[in-house]
């Protein structure tokens, strides 16, 4: 359960554009999560329940975008999905690639957020 | 051989350090500071929006004070010329074994640092006490991995004066350790016979980040009816970047081709 650390830093990275923008409060979270970046997507929700209260960002949306796994083949010269089990054998040739071109992301995308009135 | 830890460093966040040999004299100055004024700087180097934008596109790592954090730790063995590798493993699968052996042979010759962690109990950084080898017991408390601020303070606390190749010993998990970056040159992934062979389709995450896959206890895979030829497969399947090394610390056999790996890597003095 590294998520709700993963989330107290998400949290804190918010709060600190968001200030810098002088949002009076967010509404939205937008974060890119790998499928190979070892973050559960629903532990990371629960974690966002937990910490939010009292920041914020408290009862703001999360909308987490998943980012699948693209493996590139060097015989090939071409991206390809993983398959099945994440197993990344080249559709093409048969090769296995273990040069991961996408899918261990962990970004905060973007914020929506209301600014204060003057 | 009972070593009584010679500092031991109670970091605000809640973890401990024990230094238990070669403690360092003085502190490093390139990894002192809670945050040090670059790292701030970068934090809060972010642009002033304008006021009514309700949007921000920001694209930050999620991590980013891990990762920030984590170069830094790289940079710094990379300028003391010293090469870095991440023990990760389920618990139990022969980590600190394989360090101890590690120590006594290839350690005779080439200076090697250890920095290991768990949860409780400093019993790691005793086994692997030697007089001829730094090490720091790093005890998490509940934390289930390593973070490279850990490791800046931990690699501060003994003394790195001519080691060339710094051993870290993470925190028995397969879960975890894949998502934080240490600042290390090198992932070695250990998985032992006495697992499952399918044990890498399970964990692809971990797996697919490693430089190196050691199958470790290859002695004992007859009796427990292991398929070293499976686990082989199945490791070249899911990651098939990895250099692959089959060994025992116990028998011995692998060793060479191991501390040849080693030889490898460590910077010429």
């Amino acid at each position: 359960m590294h998520e709700v650390g993963i989330m107290e830093s998400t949290l804190a990275a918010v709060r600190r554009e968001a200030v810098a923008r002088h949002a009076a409060h967010v509404d939205r979270i937008v974060l890119r999560i790998g499928v190979l970046s070892g973050v559960e997507p629903d532990a990371l929700r629960f974690a966002f329940e937990a910490c939010a209260p009292g920041t914020l960002a408290a009862g703001a949306a999360l909308d987490i975008e998943t980012v699948p796994a693209l493996a590139h083949c060097a015989t090939c010269d071409r991206d390809f999905a993983a398959g099945r089990g994440f197993i990344c054998c080249c559709p093409e040739c048969g090769d296995f690639s273990g040069d991961l071109r996408s899918g261990r992301e962990l970004e905060l995308r973007r914020i929506e957020f209301t600014p204060t009135t003057p | 051989m009972n070593p009584e830890p010679t500092t031991v460093t109670e970091a605000p966040e809640g973890y401990r350090i024990s230094a238990l040999s070669g403690a360092a004299t003085h502190s490093s100055r390139a990894l002192s500071g809670p945050l040090s004024a670059e790292i701030a700087a970068a934090l809060s180097a972010s642009p002033k929006g304008e006021v009514a934008v309700r949007s921000a596109d920001l694209n930050l790592p999620l991590l980013e004070k891990n990762d920030i954090l984590a170069e830094r730790n790289r940079g710094y063995f990379l300028g003391r010329g010293l090469v870095a590798l991440n023990l990760v493993s389920s618990p139990g699968a022969g980590k600190t074994t394989l360090l101890e052996h590690t120590l006594d042979e290839f350690g005779m010759q080439t200076r090697c640092a250890v920095l290991v962690g768990d949860l409780e109990t400093d019993n790691d950084g005793r086994r692997l006490h030697r007089p001829h080898a730094p090490v720091a017991q790093i005890t998490t408390g509940t934390v289930c991995h390593l973070d490279a601020g850990m490791i800046a303070r931990a690699a501060q606390s003994i003394d790195l004066d001519g080691v060339k190749v710094l051993f870290i010993e993470n925190v028995g998990n397969l879960v975890c350790p894949a998502s934080f970056d240490l600042g290390e040159q090198v992932r070695v992934v250990l998985l032992s016979t006495t697992e499952g062979e399918d044990k890498p389709l399970k964990y692809p995450p971990i797996f697919k980040s490693a430089h190196v896959v050691l199958l470790t206890k290859v002695d004992v895979a007859d009796a427990l009816g292991f398929s070293r030829a499976l686990a082989v497969e199945n490791i070249r399947r899911i990651a098939p970047q990895a250099r692959l090394i089959q060994l025992s610390a116990r028998s011995g056999e692998g060793m060479a081709e191991w501390y040849d790996f080693l030889r490898s890597l460590a910077p010429k003095s």
